[in-house]
């Protein structure tokens, strides 16, 4: 484990900066200085977040630029937090699409504006908390905390049903979550620690345990990604959710899901993780060719996109579960990929909505010939989507597949049947919104693009180029991580309770708490 | 050295596409139209310099790679963005260059009134570089890039007036058909890097045999089978070929670079270049060559049935592309290739020929409706009528040597395939020279035959019929003489192109015998007497056809409904795919799943109801029950 090389608590500020930002901003009474404060404050937190990508050493085994203190010493509870290949990119990725999302949502959202860009804020603390925390209750706070303001960001600033979907939100996170409380606390009682380093190191004793401490874990993470069956709470919450909270809600919180397989399950849990492939991998690809079916015939375009990440999200888990490591590798580029296109899609739907107050697909028709620039970039947007090589989609999909076609040769052909379907629904709605003739009266004087919605688009579409092209800039900071989970999971057998393993643990051993 | 920037030829229409693209509404149509016909004319100059330096080099040398950047890279998966400079790609080369760049220049005139004039030019220039860069790749990863860009340029050039419902539909269709096709390749190379742990063809093709010794011939031979099924997406082979006839939706033009230059060629291409892989496949080979002879007859009876003179010529398209199938199906991949040169040459001449005959009847397509253009048109006529002779297999046209050296060669392997590709250039003949006749000769019909256009498109008073203009007759004439003359490029027993390409598909000497002769003049008979069948029937006895119509009507009917092939794919496939999706998003997800989380939130205790009336302030609520029960827990285990 690499420590702080800025000798700096840089993670604490990353996480915390949006959060300190958020209580000033309760005091600005002036709606605009509370857009532009929340602005800078998104911004100056990706400023920060840029050092841990410079400055992250590719090569060194563990975590990075750690802090760890204690925090509820009774309980060996610690303050922990961490950075590796795995998390650099969500982190980014977060910090990337915050103020992207504040600066939409300066002309969209035109009520209790202090209190929503305090919720907007509050979420982003939430969501680097989880990827940043390396103590399981330090994790699980995050975790439960975060859904409050994105519970209120749906509610309050939502579409008709927004009470309803916001509380299927809440009530569907909340009860997996419950679930893995449980399971971290028999963590703690096996070996007195919610370490996560130490843990990795102990695990549990391969058996019923592990495989109960396993699908607790899964569960929590297999309703955020959403794996089929889970995922009916998506369309809803997407559907309802103002365009920021569907940004935020595809492009980083479904992320937590898969995140959590990867940094939880897989190497707390390796036997059981082994064990449940087939399942998993089968629900994966389940949710790849129904969620693209599912999208190809929805009339709702937000709605389209949400089962669309039902089934892009389909094939992270096929990677993740691929345990090996283009797959893994490819899941976690593809977390990036999906959460720009994807996140970019709903930008552009938001953009549309505004003009027209619809998000049918049969009120538009044509739109091409009067919005030229919009219909350029939601073909980008849709291109990436579709995974056309070139543009990001397609390095995150053929990794993961490549990866898969190693571990089941039958799971990658089914899951490449995918790609078919996606360019289906993809090219169907765009042909439905963008094509054709300019029949309703309504959409003939439809405005383009303005500039900040250049703004906000042309990053995401640059990112798509870079990733496209050069994704070795990404892949390269992922290899030693994703190198040692593998490692981890091909292991023959983990310790069981004693410690057998014969590396010593990086982490200093903290006693446990039965002795 | 000089051949190490090869990558030039990537960057001259890459540049010209991103320039029309972002400046083109700025630059005036005069800039535009320079930038895109200089960056190809120029990629085709440097095209033609870089294959000198190559054919100076050792025949055993001639094969460069110039690497650019190490793209992706995870564990074994390395792939490198590097391209090859080897005689098969600068042949390759050499034809997407010269015919794309006449096709540009003809386009300056023929969209000059188009309102989105730059947009065209900035598609039509990423169409050549995606192009160039599938036959650039040394590596199947590289090259699939290449193989969906054509796919997505096609995408767009087809729909291009998209306003237009069925042009965008018919893009729409051309990308998702060859996207089937892509899903064979894809599965190909997860196989092959699976396998061999690379993807690039000079380590992957020594391995082959290695591969057969290892896993048995079965393996390799699903892998080439999933290859062939890529090819017949791109180059529009029964079952994929649907999209092709639709691709006519798209300006003229387009149609000339997809049926010439650019995409069709690719998947004759790809299999070529693959030959290392099929030669150990010879059941997959057969396939091919089964596929080919199969499609180019199905698709020349359909030709022969057409009204639509662009329809007629992607009929054909796809019929000739089974002539490449057959020639490297039967393992004359030169020939192949021979053909595929000598098809872009008098195919892109047709095209254009038939986009001038539109020009000048105000966008008619229906021969029904056109005759006696001969006169009015008199360069379009002349060099349509080398296009059709070459196309028919005029003697010594070029179309003649190249498509008489594949059906030798097939008779050779089978004479069942030699008799389905003979039988095929009897229609062949009938069907080139039936748009000779019926638009060209005769007297205007305009007004009373087609009933069905009718409507739709009033063609004016031939009256005021005009030959286009120089900037579209000069490429015509250009590419009349290539396909004059292009023949003697694989003139028998001193085939240039054969010794060319002999580095790369290391062909054995063929064995020439005199009865090679004797096919050749069985061909030229054949030929001849399509055109003489097509004199009768289009000009000497008018009557004839109709006759034949109606005595073999339900025939008629049958084939000019294209075998009701894409009715049967709506129905079959389609449909129920939509049937399904409607099912799963009513009662799957509407119901059962939705059915079972309501259920389980009612058998808790939050019933429906409350879920839908429930005010905010329940989940602060619930948020701190969860927070209380947390902290329990961790009492109750620490306490215990």
């Amino acid at each position: 484990m690499t420590q702080n090389p800025l000798g700096f608590p840089l993670l604490t500020l990353i996480i915390f900066l949006p959060l300190a930002g958020a209580a000033i901003l309760l005091a600005l009474r002036d709606e605009r200085a509370q857009k532009v404060w929340a602005f800078v404050v998104a911004l100056a937190t990706f400023v920060a977040s840029l050092p841990l990508f410079v400055y992250f050493d590719a090569r060194a085994q563990g975590m990075q630029f750690v802090e760890r203190w204690p925090w509820v010493p009774e309980f060996n509870i610690q303050y922990f937090l961490g950075l590796d290949g795995i998390s650099l990119f969500l982190v980014l990725l977060t910090t990337f699409l915050s103020p992207l999302v504040v600066l939409f949502s300066w002309d969209t959202i035109r009520e209790r504006t202090r209190t929503y860009y305090f919720f907007l804020l509050a979420l982003e603390t939430g969501m680097l908390g989880v990827f940043l925390s390396l103590d399981l209750i330090l994790f699980y706070v995050f975790w439960d905390a975060m859904l409050i303001p994105m519970y209120f960001l749906i509610g309050r600033w939502g579409g008709p049903r927004r009470i309803y979907a916001a509380l299927k939100f809440f009530l569907y996170t909340a009860a997996g979550s419950a679930l893995m409380l449980v399971a971290i606390l028999v963590l703690y009682w096996q070996h007195g620690t919610f370490d996560l380093l130490v843990l990795y190191d102990k695990g549990l004793p391969a058996g019923l345990l592990q495989t109960l401490g396993f699908l607790a874990f899964a569960l929590a993470f297999a309703i955020k990604v959403p794996l089929f069956p889970f995922h009916t709470w998506l369309p809803d919450a997407h559907v309802e959710a103002p365009t920021a909270g569907s940004v935020i809600l595809a492009g980083v919180l479904l992320k937590m899901g898969t995140y959590g397989f990867l940094r939880f399950c897989l190497p707390l849990f390796p036997q059981a993780a082994r064990e449940f492939v087939p399942l998993l991998s089968i629900l994966a690809l389940v949710g790849i060719l129904y969620g693209a079916l599912v999208a190809l015939v929805q009339k709702d375009i937000k709605s389209l996109v949400a089962y669309s990440s039902v089934a892009h999200l389909g094939f992270v888990v096929l990677g993740i579960f691929a345990l090996n490591p283009q797959g893994m590798a490819g899941a976690i580029l593809q977390m990036v990929n999906h959460g720009l296109s994807t996140g970019a899609l709903f930008l552009l739907v938001g953009m549309i909505y505004e003009r027209r107050h619809t998000r049918l697909l049969s009120d538009f028709g044509g739109l091409w010939s009067v919005v030229p620039f919009y219909g350029a970039m939601l073909l980008i947007v849709m291109l990436s989507s579709v995974g056309l090589p070139g543009l990001n989609g397609f390095v995150g999909e053929f990794t993961i597949l490549a990866g898969v076609f190693q571990a089941n040769k039958a799971f990658a052909v089914i899951g490449t049947l995918g790609v078919i379907l996606a360019a289906w629904y993809l090219l169907t709605a765009f042909r439905q919104m963008m094509q054709g003739p300019l029949d309703k009266p309504a959409n003939q004087n439809l405005a383009d693009l303005t500039r900040r919605e250049w703004v906000v688009l042309v990053p995401i579409v640059v990112l798509f180029f870079v990733i496209g092209l050069f994704p070795n800039i990404f892949f390269d900071k992922m290899d030693t991580s994703v190198r040692e989970l593998h490692t981890r999971l091909t292991r023959p057998t983990v310790a069981v309770v004693t410690q057998a393993t014969p590396q010593p643990s990086p982490t200093p051993a903290l006693p446990s708490a039965k002795e | 050295m000089l051949i190490d920037s090869v990558w030039i030829l990537l960057a001259l229409p890459l540049a010209g596409a991103t320039i029309n693209a972002l400046a083109g509404a700025r630059l005036g149509r005069r800039a535009t139209g320079w930038i895109a016909c200089g960056a190809v004319g120029l990629t085709f100059v440097f095209a033609v310099v870089l294959f000198a330096v190559l054919a100076q080099r050792p025949a055993e040398e001639r094969a460069v790679e110039v690497t650019l950047w190490r793209w992706i890279s995870v564990e074994q998966l390395r792939v490198d963005v590097r391209l090859l400079w080897d005689p098969l790609s600068a042949w390759m080369a050499l034809v997407v260059t010269s015919v794309g760049f006449l096709i540009h220049v003809y386009s300056a005139g023929y969209m000059a009134d188009d309102a989105r004039y730059a947009r065209y030019f900035a598609f039509l220039n990423g169409f050549v570089f995606m192009m160039l860069l599938l036959v650039l790749s040394s590596d199947y990863i590289l090259l699939f890039v290449g193989w969906e860009g054509v796919g997505l340029a096609s995408y767009l050039l087809i729909g291009f007036w998209f306003d237009r419902k069925i042009a965008a539909d018919a893009g729409k269709k051309a990308f998702l058909l060859n996207r089937i096709g892509d899903f064979g390749l894809l599965i190909a190379i997860f196989w092959l890097f699976s396998l061999v742990r690379t993807t690039h063809f000079q380590t992957l093709f020594p391995q082959a045999s290695a591969i057969v010794s290892q896993r048995g011939a079965e393996t390799l031979n699903i892998i080439c089978l999933l290859m062939l099924l890529a090819a017949t997406g791109k180059s529009a082979q029964i079952p994929l070929y649907v999209w092709l006839p639709d691709a006519m939706e798209g300006p003229t033009p387009v149609s000339a670079l997809i049926h010439a230059a650019t995409m069709v060629t690719a998947g004759v291409y790809m299999i070529a270049r693959s030959w290392p892989l099929f030669a150990l496949s010879p059941n997959a080979l057969t396939w091919v060559a089964v596929i080919g002879a199969a499609t180019a007859f199905l698709a020349a009876t359909i030709a022969l049935t057409q009204t639509d003179l662009k329809r007629i010529l992607a009929y054909s398209t796809i019929s000739q592309l089974g002539y490449m199938f057959l020639g490297v199906g039967v393992g004359a991949y030169a020939s192949g290739i021979f053909h595929l040169t000598t098809h872009a040459f008098f195919k892109a001449l047709l095209f254009l020929g038939a986009g001038s005959v539109m020009h000048a009847l105000h966008g008619e397509l229906d021969i029904r409706r056109m005759g006696g253009l001969r006169e009015k048109i008199p360069t379009t006529y002349r060099t349509f009528l080398i296009g059709a002779a070459a196309l028919a297999g005029f003697p010594l046209l070029s179309g003649f040597f190249s498509k008489d050296e594949i059906l030798w060669l097939a008779w050779q392997r089978s004479p069942l395939l030699w008799l389905v590709g003979i039988t095929t250039a009897l229609l062949t003949a009938i069907y080139s020279f039936r748009v000779v006749f019926v638009p060209f000769w005769g007297d205007h019909r305009g007004g009373d035959a087609g009933k069905k256009r009718g409507k739709a498109k009033q063609t004016e008073a031939h009256g005021d019929v005009h030959e286009s203009p120089r900037v579209m007759t000069t490429p015509l004439i250009i590419l009349a003489v290539l396909a004059l003359f292009g023949g003697l490029l694989g003139l028998p027993r001193l085939s240039l192109i054969e010794g060319w390409l002999e580095p790369v598909f290391h062909t054995a000497e063929k064995t020439h015998q005199a009865l090679e002769f004797v096919f050749i003049g069985l061909s030229a008979v054949v030929a001849l007497t399509g055109i003489y069948v097509a004199y009768r029937a289009y000009v000497a006895d008018t009557e004839w056809p109709a006759r034949l119509r109606a005595q073999f009507g339900w025939l008629h009917q049958l084939v000019s409904n294209k075998y009701y092939v894409d009715e049967i794919y709506t129905a079959v496939i389609a449909n129920p795919l939509r049937d399904l999706a409607n099912w799963f998003s009513r009662v799957t997800d509407g119901r059962i799943i939705e059915g079972l989380v309501n259920g389980l939130a009612a058998a808790i205790g939050v019933s429906g109801e409350q879920v839908r009336r429930a005010q905010t302030g329940l989940v602060g609520n619930y948020a701190l029950s969860l927070l209380v029960g947390a902290v329990a827990l961790v009492g109750y285990f620490l306490l215990r």
